[in-house]
């Protein structure tokens, strides 16, 4: 505000043409011009949630309680988790339709080295995100090597693991015991108060220090600075928002460590995709795989990380709806879980396209879905709604990106 | 690289950065190229000139590693070199602005600008020193470009062709392959990159340049070299040709250009 004396100009404000933003309102007029020229990015998706958070509370005021958040939270992060890696993949323009078999089958065989042979809870896990590594590994070989397009090899991988799970399963079901390492994280444990407000505080304090790094390192390169206001109101919504989530949440159980976790992995591929090398490349070969390739980027190693990392997640994101369930079934991750996981994804706002998407779409949209499960639930709605509103709110997404998409090319923003 | 430092003394004397012979390249029923040489030392500007589909881009995309060749050799700094990819190319010190510029449209400027050469502060992208240097070498284009911070989608033809062109400045180059990099340019724009070449020139680089505007070619290249239907159809030192020796030789209106440079070059030799 008071940096405005400044005579000259920052290198990147020079240009007369540039629509400089000074005030709070220069700032909202900004964000208005971009949702009107089409880069929506998180509106639409928490806009629906609030909406649809909203009708469920009118109808059953229960539905928002904090005994219903808790676990609505605590539901959502396995297939959030499953998700994230959808968004990954996606971010490539490549799709993985078996991410629910995978993790089923990830799942079993976790389930048969624990509860049937007695081996270590850690072997187990090591062994079931190993497999699921495999399978990612197998897929980048076909598509880097082979050239089968992502959609027929994951469709042929979504029936194989789903007969894997029933070969590995061969005697029904397994029960994970409720005492088990794994379940107790996924279904008892919860952070205490204390350390809920330390987390909350560790993660203002880490948003703060970093914009504020930025502002002195950009300053000091002689470049325009996030306005330091701005950055202020951002830390206290955030801070705000946060304790407040704490306070509502720790009048029943609080943060469970399946939410934490999820709400960590979502923070940490946030990061990567926008802060390093990998996430750039990412963005890079979803956007223009051709250009990415004559700029040096090794667009194999691409893909091969991104189908890894999505059968990865999908493993583990298994591995967690076994321990909350504490089973593993002939169903367990059939193609409910793999819709919800894609659905989500696109839901939240990554682009079927390529190139476009964030990680916080996996968990905007999960939640956007858990609610609605949740909310029919409440209202003792049978399955065969909820499946059809799903599919409603789904086409509406994708109806909105494709909108959303043209409004962009004629206005210029990619 | 920094174009400030101070100028090493060569000419077009130096030795051969970068020598081709005897490149063939085909794709199905097309003979693109057919046993095309090419030599740029350090120092030297070389035009590459020829009409549509005379397979220019075609021999700048197998020099960069786009393409592979099926015969012939490429020699870097005089060792035989295999250019396995784009990336393989980079690592020599090959950049490349390709005719159809290679952006990514949904990435900001600096992020394509950097693109497989971004700085990096411990695991972390710099972007700060990246888009510090991205207005350093936009400026010393004469870049009209409002924000770096903008999807290249949005930038107009020029302002595009002005990334690419920045862009096969990141690093530190021993070629640069320019594949006509003045085609959407205005005027200022053009002759900025014409000071650009001449720049890199006198810094010790090796330059080659595509282009189809005679008077442009003339007025920085040291040495033309002429493509016809996939063959080198002949070779002139600038301030030997005429516009219309050039254009004959292009259009292959009259054959015994060729004939004749390749007796006075004989001549000159023996
Ligand atoms: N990827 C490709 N597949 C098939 N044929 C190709 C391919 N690339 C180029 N060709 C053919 O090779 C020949 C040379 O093309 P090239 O692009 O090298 O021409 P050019 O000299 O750059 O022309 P211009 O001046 O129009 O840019 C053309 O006949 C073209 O059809
Ligand atoms: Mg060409």
């Amino acid at each position: 505000m008071t940096a405005t004396k400044e005579s000259v100009a920052a290198t990147d404000a020079a240009d007369e043409r540039l629509i400089r933003a000074v005030s709070p309102g220069d700032y909202l007029r900004q964000g208005w011009g971009r949702i009107r020229g089409g880069d929506l990015g998180m509106l639409p998706v928490v806009l629906g949630l609030v909406i649809i958070c909203a009708v469920f509370y009118a109808y059953e005021p229960t539905f928002l309680s904090s005994r219903s958040l808790v676990s609505m939270l605590l539901y959502a992060a396995p297939t959030g988790i499953i998700a994230l890696g959808i968004v990954v993949v996606l971010l490539l323009g490549e799709i993985d339709l078996s991410v629910g078999s995978v993790s089923g089958f990830c799942a079993a065989v976790m389930a048969v080295i624990v509860v049937d042979q007695g081996h270590s809870l850690w072997l187990g896990i090591a062994a079931a995100l190993g497999v699921g590594a495999l399978i990612g590994t197998a897929y980048a070989v076909l598509h880097v090597r082979v050239g089968v397009p992502s959609f027929v090899f994951s469709l042929a991988g979504l029936l194989a693991f789903e007969g894997a799970l029933l070969w590995v399963l061969a005697d029904g079901s397994i029960n994970i015991p409720r005492e088990s390492g794994l379940a107790q994280f996924a279904r008892n444990k919860f952070l205490t108060d204390a350390q809920a407000y330390a987390l909350v505080a560790v993660v203002v304090a880490c948003y703060l220090g970093s914009r504020l790094w930025t502002i002195r390192r950009r300053r000091a390169a002689g470049l325009t600075p996030p306005n330091l206001l701005a950055v202020l109101i951002k830390a206290a919504l955030l801070g705000g928002g946060l304790g407040w989530l704490t306070y509502y949440l720790g009048i029943a159980r609080g943060w469970g460590y399946l939410t934490v976790l999820f709400a960590a992995l979502v923070v940490v591929l946030d990061l990567l995709l926008r802060k390093t090398r990998w996430g750039r490349h990412l963005f890079a070969v979803g956007g223009n795989e051709e250009a990415a390739r004559r700029a040096g980027v090794r667009v194999g190693w691409t893909y091969c990380s991104a189908f890894v990392l999505c059968s990865v997640l999908a493993a583990l994101g298994g591995l967690l709806a076994a321990a909350q369930l504490t089973s593993v079934s002939q169903d367990s991750g059939t193609t409910d879980t793999n819709l919800t996981a894609i659905a989500a994804a696109v839901i939240g706002g990554t682009s079927l396209f390529g190139g476009r998407g964030s990680a916080y779409a996996a968990l905007l949209g999960i939640l956007v879905l858990q609610s609605i499960e949740s909310g029919l639930n409440l209202m003792n709605v049978d399955s065969d709604v909820r499946y059809i509103v799903t599919g409603g709110v789904l086409l509406l997404a994708v109806t909105i990106d494709s909108v959303a998409r043209r409004a962009r090319s004629s206005s210029g923003r990619g | 690289m920094t174009l400030t430092a101070p100028p090493t003394p060569a000419s077009g004397t130096g030795e051969a950065v970068l020598s081709l012979a005897g490149i063939h390249k085909r794709f199905g029923a097309v003979q693109a190229l057919t046993d095309v040489s090419l030599t740029v030392r350090a120092g030297e500007v070389v035009a590459l000139v020829g009409d549509n589909g005379a397979g220019k881009s075609t021999l700048v995309k197998v020099i960069s590693g786009v393409y592979q060749p099926d015969a012939g050799t490429i020699e870097f700094e005089s060792r035989p070199v295999v250019v396995g990819g784009p990336a393989g190319a980079q690592e020599l010190g090959i950049a490349t602005v390709f005719q159809d510029l290679a952006l990514c449209d949904n990435l900001d400027v600096v992020a394509n600008l950097f693109l497989g050469k971004e700085h990096r502060r411990g695991p972390l992208l710099d972007e700060v020193s990246m888009e510090q240097e991205a207005w350093r070498l936009l400026r010393t284009l004469s870049a009209k470009i409002p924000s770096v911070r903008i999807p290249v989608a949005s930038l107009s033809g020029g302002q595009r062709q002005t990334v690419a062109i920045a862009r096969s400045l990141v690093g530190d180059p021993r070629v640069v392959l320019l594949d006509e990099p003045t085609a959407a340019l205005g005027v200022a724009q053009t002759a900025e990159v014409l000071n650009l070449v001449e720049r890199l020139r006198d810094h010790g680089l090796g330059v080659i340049l595509v282009s189809h505007n005679m008077a442009d070619v003339q007025a920085v290249a040291d040495r033309i070299v002429v493509l016809r239907l996939g063959r080198n159809a002949a070779e002139f030192r600038t301030e030997e040709a005429t516009t219309d020796q050039l254009v004959a030789a292009i259009t292959g209106a009259s054959d015994n250009v060729v004939a004749q440079r390749a007796a006075r070059r004989t001549e000159e030799r023996g």
